[in-house]
């Protein structure tokens, strides 16, 4: 008999894979939403352990709001030739040259809230019935609310009143034509699980999770990285900072802590003694206390 | 370490989000950002201190209302345990919302307002963690702060809730006394209850050995997935995907399918890089049969010495979760794991009024009704009892029509 251990991580792990195989099981043309992030990275890790050694069932996805850390997209690039899968880009410079969106002005212009539109056309364009995304409760108290299947409208909106009740680990994922389910396979993780799993699986990620020199300017006492994409101006004072991010985001809106963790472990014993959540490094958060469950409900991940 | 999947009832003003949010707090789950947020609300006690109920009251509804109006799942962790707390409403409203928070939890914590002791909702969220099957109860006598800290109150209100936990089975019933909101019993023992001599309600929660994972000796492994490369070097592969609901496979054990009843052998069980030999309860894992039998999503692998039950005709618990009334003229889908089919709640045995306990004879069923019926399937189910085995002995029920979730159903008998 082999020794068994199955711990906290085993199980987190042995759930999402569930959930994933639910996704193939149950949907006809399901997707994976990939940003390049830790977490939608640790999704393609898991996706291996569900239907490898075949292929997956599902395309990645990536919302490209051309704002990009070219650290993430070169990770991207490298990761879908290793796994071999196939990658669909939704473009918000494309929304943007169709007139669909418009290019927010001002010292906080983002390209965040932009990405829903992209969002929504992708899977309008490629009739996606679920889309797979690396979001968890622990982030936000609205997601702290929300479904591991949850069923989005067909114009992308989440209703939390009119949610269906999820029980045991039976996920319904029936759908009428036009709407489409956003499934959370690391609903049940928080950001310390994500981390301890990369770990424990030798994940490799893009390199702006670790410590580097960066220039960077301070915005609503923030550090943001000095890009052409921030609306700089006089007033904003570049200077070079040892950093690294904690979320990747659009690079107008993610910002950077000081850190000197260049290894996962620093990271481990950083955030585990950190005063600051993962989101509190996310400006679009900051605009009310609402802020997140606003954004769920006009169609954002 | 592992992971405790709890949930809490309580109603409205018995102090439920205060005390998770003291959880919260206490154990430093609590980061500066949102200590700050929680600052800035406008919402404080009466002494001005923080309200730490806004943590888990994420909705705007909510908020303005102030009451919990969804299940808010929380997280925290401790050196000796991961926690994940499913935050449910308690008033009767919202008794679907309750049972969904319940149905994944291994420990239920009751609260019981020292003021009022023993009320309806008290039976009426004892007997959804009942029917639910959570086999460990922590009663938490809160607002001890407001009956002066007094041990006969306490001691009052623990025989009367004795009497309940008898008359509806409940055998792990612990009792501890707490204010979530002064923090009392909560993480460190209080200073002002030196007469209680038991655990503080965080000790408790680390120590306590719940069955995280059904314990039932019963494989089973219901097949999500057919994984077949159908590449050249690989033509031959064909993986039953799944996740092993309750007891273990090993190699060569003998197995039937159902529904088929065709038998085989395990030949081979992988996990991505890995070849175990055994695939035990809760694994997620690929499974490989020496014989090439026909397989497909919602079949069921089983040890052949024990089998589960089959039938189209069940008897079951079923909790009524949506605003349309129950039609016992339209066929409804049943999801059990994998597989779905139509079925028919063909009779209505009866209805138990949760605040009495009371069953009587019933014609309808609406939102938030509890009882029990008899079901009928287009293809027969292979289960087992909810109490031999959660997750093999429930399901659920869609309305076609609106594709929602509106029956939690709870298998205890296959009729003959």
């Amino acid at each position: 008999m082999s020794t068994y251990n199955f711990d906290y991580l085993d199980e987190l792990e042995a759930e999402a894979i569930h959930i994933l195989r639910e996704v193939a099981g149950q949907f006809e043309k399901p997707a994976l939403l990939f940003s390049g992030g830790k977490d939608s990275i640790t999704l393609v890790r898991l996706a291996e352990k569900a239907f490898r050694p075949g292929k997956f069932p599902f395309p990645l996805v990536h919302i490209d709001t051309g704002h990009n850390f070219e650290e993430t997209i070169s990770y991207r690039d490298k990761m879908i030739e290793r796994i071999g899968e196939r990658l669909i880009i939704g473009s918000v410079q494309e929304s943007i040259d169709q007139g669909k969106v418009i290019e927010q002005t001002g010292k906080n212009a983002s390209r965040n809230a932009l990405q829903t539109v992209t969002l929504l056309d992708t899977i309008a364009k490629h009739q996606f019935d679920a889309c797979i995304g690396g979001a968890r409760r622990d982030e936000e108290k609205a997601r702290a609310k929300e479904r591991i299947f949850s069923v989005r409208d067909e114009f992308g909106q989440w209703d939390p009143k009119r949610q269906r009740p999820e029980l045991w680990n039976i996920y319904n994922g029936k759908i009428h034509k036009g709407e489409n389910v956003r499934v959370f396979p690391i609903s049940n993780w928080t950001e310390l699980d994500v981390w301890n799993y990369i770990r424990r699986e030798k994940i490799e990620l893009p390199s702006i999770y670790f410590s580097h020199e960066r220039e960077v300017i301070t915005r609503n006492g923030q550090l943001m990285a000095a890009s052409p994409f921030l609306n700089m101006d006089d007033e904003d004072v570049v200077f070079k900072k040892q950093v690294r991010f904690r979320t990747v985001g659009d690079m107008s809106c993610t910002a950077a802590v000081e850190s000197e963790a260049t290894l996962i472990d620093d990271i481990i014993s950083e955030i585990s003694e950190s005063k600051i959540s993962e989101r509190g490094a996310r400006l679009d958060d900051k605009v009310s206390e609402a802020a997140m469950e606003d954004r769920k409900k006009g169609g954002y991940f | 370490m592992n992971i405790l999947k709890f949930f809490t009832a309580g109603s409205v003003d018995d102090g439920k989000s205060t005390l998770i949010g003291r959880l919260l707090y206490d154990t430093d789950s609590i980061l500066a950002d949102q200590l700050e947020a929680l600052q800035s609300s406008n919402r404080k006690n009466d002494d001005g201190t923080i309200d730490l109920a806004i943590l888990t009251d994420g909705l705007r509804a909510e908020r303005e209302q102030g009451i919990t109006i969804d299940v808010a799942y929380k997280y925290f962790q401790t050196e000796k345990r991961k926690f994940i707390i499913a935050d449910t409403p308690g008033h009767i409203q919202y008794t679907r919302n309750m049972v969904t928070g319940a149905s994944t939890a291994n420990l239920a914590i009751i609260l019981i307002d020292a003021r009022n002791g023993v009320v309806e909702q008290t039976i009426r969220h004892s007997y959804l963690v009942s029917l639910l099957g959570i086999k460990h109860i922590v009663v938490c006598i809160n607002k001890m702060d407001m009956v002066d800290y007094s041990e006969n109150v306490y001691n009052s209100i623990i025989d009367k809730y004795q009497i309940l936990a008898q008359q509806l089975k409940l055998v792990e019933v612990n009792y501890i006394p707490v204010s979530a909101l002064k923090g009392d019993n909560i993480v460190q023992n209080s200073e002002r209850m030196d007469w209680y001599k038991g655990e503080s309600l965080l000790h408790f929660l680390e120590k306590i050995d719940t069955d995280n994972l059904d314990k039932s000796q019963l494989a089973r492994m219901p097949v999500q997935w057919v994984i077949r490369p159908q590449t050249e070097e690989l033509h031959d592969y064909r993986g039953y995907a799944g996740r092993v609901l309750s007891g273990t496979f090993s190699l060569n054990d003998k197995v039937t399918i159902l529904p088929s009843g065709a038998s085989s052998t395990i030949e081979k069980i992988e996990f991505f890089d890995q070849n175990p030999d055994v695939a035990h309860a809760g694994q997620s894992v690929t499974i490989h049969l020496k014989d090439d039998v026909d397989i497909s999503r919602g079949d069921t692998i089983v040890n052949a010495a024990a089998l589960p039950q089959e039938s189209k005709l069940i008897e079951a618990d079923l909790c009524w979760m949506d605003a349309r009334a129950l039609d016992t003229s339209i066929m409804y889908l049943i999801q059990h794991n994998s597989k779905t089919t139509k079925c028919k709640i063909s009779e209505i045995l009866h209805k138990v009024d949760i605040n009495t306990l009371e069953k009587h004879a019933a014609d309808e069923f609406k939102l938030n009704d509890i009882g029990r019926v008899i079901l009928k399937t287009a293809d027969a189910l292979a289960f087992d009892l909810y109490d031999d085995n959660r997750t093999n002995g429930s399901a659920i029920l869609i309305d076609s029509r609106t594709n929602l979730t509106v029956g939690a159903l709870m298998f205890r008998a296959a009729v003959e």
